[in-house]
C-alpha cells in the first residue's frame, strides 16, 4: 500500500536510490514528487505515495509515436526545468521508442518498439503525438513502410493506456484545419475508441507528466472529462483564473498593440484573447519554468485557444471569442428586489394599538359633534331668560 | 333666511364654478416633447451582455460615486437598485432553473437599470425649480443641484424610479445618470458604454442607435452580424468628422444575432428616449414598464394648465368657497349685527 505520509519513508533507502538515479538531491526529489501531486491536485499523502512509486516501481514502458506534427511538443517536454526532465523521460519512464531522441535509426528502431512491444505486452503506455492522415488510405505519413493508420492501430491493441499529446493527436489541430488535404484525424477518431488527451500546440509538459505519474502511483490515468481531458488541468476556463481578469471586470482592456492600456498589462479580451472559451489551466501553473507571467497572456499575447478544438487554429487569432460559461453573479439584484426586511409582529402590533386608539377617539369625537353648540345655545337661553325675569321684578 | 344680497353673491360664485367645470379644453393642451435632432444616448442589447458589470464600476468610477454595500462582508460594490450614489446597476432576471441565457424558462437575461433620458422627461416635468433639465442640443436631462430644493418630486414622477435622493447625507443631492456630459468635453463619451467588452452597452445619436437597433431585430436568430462596440459612428460622415469624439481604433466584431423580442424599447414610450433597449425576454419582465406612447408630463401638464390658464381654477375654487362659507353662516350672527346697526 502507497504511503501517505512522507515521514514514513524517512531513511527509506529506495527514496535516496531514486533521487541518485535522476541526478538529485533526496530533498529535491521530494519536492519534484510533491509539485506533480499539486498539478494534478491531489490531497495531501499523495506527494508521498507518488515519491515511493517513482522509488519503487519499475519504471513503466513508454512507446512514443511521431505522426503529423512540428514535435513541439517533445521540444516542450525537453524543456521542461524542474528536474531536468531528461533524466526523468529517461529515469522515471522506459522510454523505449522516440524518433526524435533515439540515436539510433531505420531498422534498428522499429526491432527496438516491436521487443518493447512483446516484452511489455499489455503493460507499457502508448504516447501519440501528432495527426493522421486518413485521406487516400493514410498515404500521407509513413514511418518503415507502414502508414500511420497501420502503426497506431498495431501499437495501440496491445497497449495499458493510450495517451495523446498534444491538439494534433487530441482533435486534429492544425493539419486537421480547412480545406484538411490529408484527411487528419485524431488517435481516438482512428482507434475509435475514447483515449486520454493532453490538448495544447505545446501542451504543458507538467499536465503530461503529471498524467503519466498518477498512471504510475495509483495504476490508473487521471479522470477525464468526456473529451478526454484530465479534469485537473482542463476544467476551468483560462479567462477563470487569469491573471488579467480583475481588468476584464473593471472594463479596462488593450484596444491596440503597444498602447496605453496594453502597456499597463490590462486584458486582452478585445485583442481577441480567447480565454473566454478555451479551457486550460495555463494560468495557474503557466509555461516554460521561467518565473511568474510567462505564459502567452502573461507575456501580452492573445491567448490563440490552441488546446480547444474549434477555436485554435480554425478562429482567426484576433477575432473575439465567444463568453463560454455566462453566469448572472451571485450578487446581482433580481428585476424586482425585496428592500427592508418586512413589518415585524411587534411594530404590527404599535401600529394596531395606534389605530385602534385613533379610531376610538374619532367615534367619540363624532358622537360629540354639535353637542357643544346645542348645550352653548341652551346656557345663553338660561341666561336671556334669567335676566328678563330680573328686568320684570325690577 | 337668505337676504337679496347674499342670494346674489351666491349666484355669482356658483356661476362661476359653473363655468370652470363647463369650460372647453382651452389650446394649452399640449403633446408629446420631442427629442432634439442630435440627442445623444445608448442602446444596451440584452443578448450581447455578459453581466461582467464593467459598466457598473466604470460608472461609479465616473461620477466618484463610493460603493455601496448590501452584504454582510461589505466586500463587494453590491447596490440592489440604482440609488443616491449607484446611477447604472445590471439586474438579472431568473426563472426556473436559470440554465439558459435569454430564455424566458429556466433561463436568465440581464437588464441594465439607468436613465432613459426621455424626450419628455417625467422628472423636468415635476422639478419645480427647473433643476432637472433636458438639454436643447444633446437631450440629456442633467440634473443642477444648486437649483434643487430637495423636494423629491422628480424621484416620484419617474416612470423608471431612476432619480434617487442621498438620504445617508443632510446635504443630500438628487442622483441619477447624466450620459457623463461632463466627460464630453474631453472626448469622452458615457463611461459605461467606453468599457463595454461587448458592445452590449453602446454610445451614439439616438437616431444612428435606432438604425442600428432596428438592423439588429431583423437578422435572422443565429445569423452572423456585425456589432460595433462603444461608440457607434455618426450615420453622416459629415458631422462624424465635425464631432470631437476621441479618436478610437474601430472595435467591431462578430458575433452570431440573437433572438430578439421584436420591439426596441424607447423607440414609442412616452414619446421615444434617448436610451434605447433590446432584449430577448419581454421587457415588462425584465422590468421596464409597459408605457404608453403619450407621455404622463403631457397628460398632467395638459391638465394642471387647463386648470390653471388665466387663474381659472383659483378664482373658481375661491368663489365656490366662498359661496359655501358664506352661506353656512348662521343668520342669527347677521341679524343681531343688523339689528345693532
Amino acid at each position: 500500500m502507497a504511503k501517505q505520509d512522507l515521514m514514513l519513508l524517512e531513511g527509506d533507502a529506495r527514496i535516496d536510490a531514486a533521487a541518485t538515479r535522476l541526478s538529485m538531491t533526496r530533498r529535491e526529489f521530494l519536492q519534484f514528487c510533491a509539485v506533480l501531486a499539486t498539478t494534478l491536485g491531489l490531497p495531501q499523502g499523495a506527494d508521498a505515495a507518488i515519491a515511493e512509486a517513482v522509488a519503487a516501481k519499475k519504471r513503466p514502458s513508454v512507446i512514443w509515436l511521431h505522426f503529423q506534427e512540428c514535435t513541439g511538443c517533445t521540444e516542450s517536454l525537453l524543456r521542461a526545468e524542474h528536474p531536468t526532465l531528461e533524466k526523468l523521460i529517461l529515469d522515471v519512464i522506459s522510454l523505449d521508442y522516440h524518433e526524435t531522441l533515439f540515436a539510433a535509426a531505420g531498422h534498428q528502431v522499429e526491432e527496438a518498439r516491436l521487443k518493447a512491444m512483446a516484452e511489455h505486452k499489455g503493460q507499457y503506455v502508448l504516447v501519440v503525438e501528432g495527426a493522421i492522415p486518413t485521406r487516400d488510405g493514410g498515404i500521407y505519413c509513413k514511418i518503415g513502410g507502414k502508414t500511420a493508420i497501420d502503426l497506431l492501430k498495431e501499437c495501440a491493441t496491445d497497449a495499458a493506456a493510450v495517451i495523446a499529446i498534444g491538439s494534433c493527436a487530441s482533435w486534429g489541430g492544425m493539419p486537421s484545419t480547412d480545406p484538411n488535404p490529408t484527411g487528419a484525424s485524431s488517435a481516438s477518431q482512428v482507434l475509435g475508441k475514447p483515449v486520454v488527451t493532453i490538448p495544447g500546440c505545446p501542451p504543458n509538459p507538467y499536465n503530461f507528466l503529471s498524467s503519466v505519474v498518477h498512471y504510475l502511483t495509483f495504476g490508473a490515468l487521471p479522470a477525464v472529462d468526456p473529451l478526454g481531458r484530465p479534469k485537473f488541468a482542463y476544467s476551468r476556463l483560462v479567462h477563470e483564473n487569469c491573471e488579467r481578469r480583475a481588468h476584464f471586470d473593471a472594463g479596462r482592456f488593450a484596444l491596440e498593440f503597444g498602447d496605453d492600456a496594453h502597456r499597463h498589462g490590462f486584458c486582452l479580451y478585445k485583442l481577441g484573447c480567447k480565454g473566454p472559451e478555451t479551457y486550460a489551466n495555463c494560468p495557474t501553473i503557466q509555461f516554460g519554468d521561467m518565473g511568474a507571467g510567462t505564459w502567452p497572456v502573461g507575456c501580452g499575447h492573445p491567448c490563440i485557444g490552441c488546446t480547444e478544438q474549434g477555436i485554435g487554429f480554425q478562429k482567426p487569432i484576433h477575432a473575439v471569442a465567444k463568453m463560454k460559461n455566462i453566469q448572472p453573479g451571485v450578487f446581482l439584484p433580481g428585476v424586482i428586489e425585496q428592500k427592508g426586511m418586512g413589518a415585524t409582529l411587534g411594530s404590527a402590533a404599535v401600529l394596531a394599538a395606534v389605530a385602534g386608539v385613533a379610531i376610538g377617539a374619532g367615534a367619540r369625537l363624532t358622537k360629540n359633534l354639535g353637542l357643544s353648540h346645542k348645550a352653548e345655545e341652551m346656557e345663553r337661553a338660561k341666561k336671556a331668560g334669567k335676566a328678563s325675569g330680573e328686568s320684570a321684578e325690577v | 333666511m337668505l337676504s337679496r344680497r347674499n342670494f346674489l353673491k351666491g349666484c355669482l360664485a356658483g356661476g362661476g364654478s359653473a363655468v370652470a367645470a363647463l369650460a372647453p379644453a382651452p389650446a394649452s393642451a399640449r403633446g408629446n416633447l420631442t427629442n432634439p435632432p442630435g440627442g445623444l444616448g445608448l442602446l444596451y442589447d440584452a443578448t450581447l451582455c455578459v453581466g461582467c458589470q464593467a459598466c457598473v464600476a466604470a460608472c461609479k468610477e465616473a461620477n466618484h460615486n463610493p460603493a455601496e454595500f448590501k452584504t454582510a462582508d461589505r466586500l463587494w460594490d453590491t447596490p440592489l437598485d440604482t440609488t443616491g450614489h449607484t446611477f447604472n446597476v445590471i439586474k438579472v432576471y431568473t426563472n426556473g432553473t436559470g440554465e439558459t441565457k435569454d430564455a424566458e424558462i429556466n433561463g436568465f437575461s440581464f437588464m441594465k437599470t439607468s436613465c432613459m433620458h426621455c424626450a419628455d422627461a417625467s422628472c423636468v416635468s415635476a422639478c419645480p425649480v427647473s433643476a432637472m433639465r433636458k438639454d436643447p442640443v444633446t437631450g440629456i436631462v442633467t440634473y443642477d443641484p444648486d437649483a434643487c430644493l430637495g423636494c423629491r418630486y422628480c424621484v416620484v414622477a419617474c416612470a423608471f424610479g431612476i432619480p434617487k435622493y442621498q438620504y445617508d447625507s443632510p446635504t443630500g443631492r438628487i442622483g441619477k445618470c447624466e450620459l457623463c456630459h461632463d466627460r464630453h468635453k474631453d472626448g469622452h463619451y458615457s463611461a459605461c458604454a467606453e468599457v463595454c467588452p461587448t458592445g452590449a452597452t453602446l454610445f451614439g445619436r439616438t437616431v444612428d442607435l435606432l438604425a442600428e437597433a432596428r438592423r439588429r431585430l431583423a437578422l435572422k436568430p443565429g445569423e452572423t452580424t456585425t456589432i460595433p462596440r462603444g461608440r457607434l459612428p455618426y450615420s453622416d460622415a459629415e458631422a462624424e468628422k465635425a464631432s470631437t469624439w476621441r479618436k478610437e481604433p474601430d472595435q467591431s466584431y462578430e458575433v452570431q444575432a440573437g433572438r430578439y423580442v421584436q420591439h426596441v424599447y424607447g423607440e414609442t414610450e412616452y414619446g421615444g428616449t434617448q436610451v434605447l433597449k433590446l432584449s430577448a425576454i419581454e421587457f415588462e419582465k425584465v422590468g421596464m414598464p409597459a408605457l404608453p406612447a403619450k407621455s404622463s408630463a403631457s397628460t398632467s401638464e395638459t391638465i394642471q394648465h387647463t386648470l390653471y390658464q388665466g387663474m381659472i381654477m383659483p378664482i373658481a375654487v375661491l368663489g365656490a368657497m366662498t359661496w359655501a362659507a358664506r352661506r353656512n353662516v348662521s343668520k342669527d350672527d347677521k341679524d343681531s349685527r343688523g339689528g345693532e346697526s
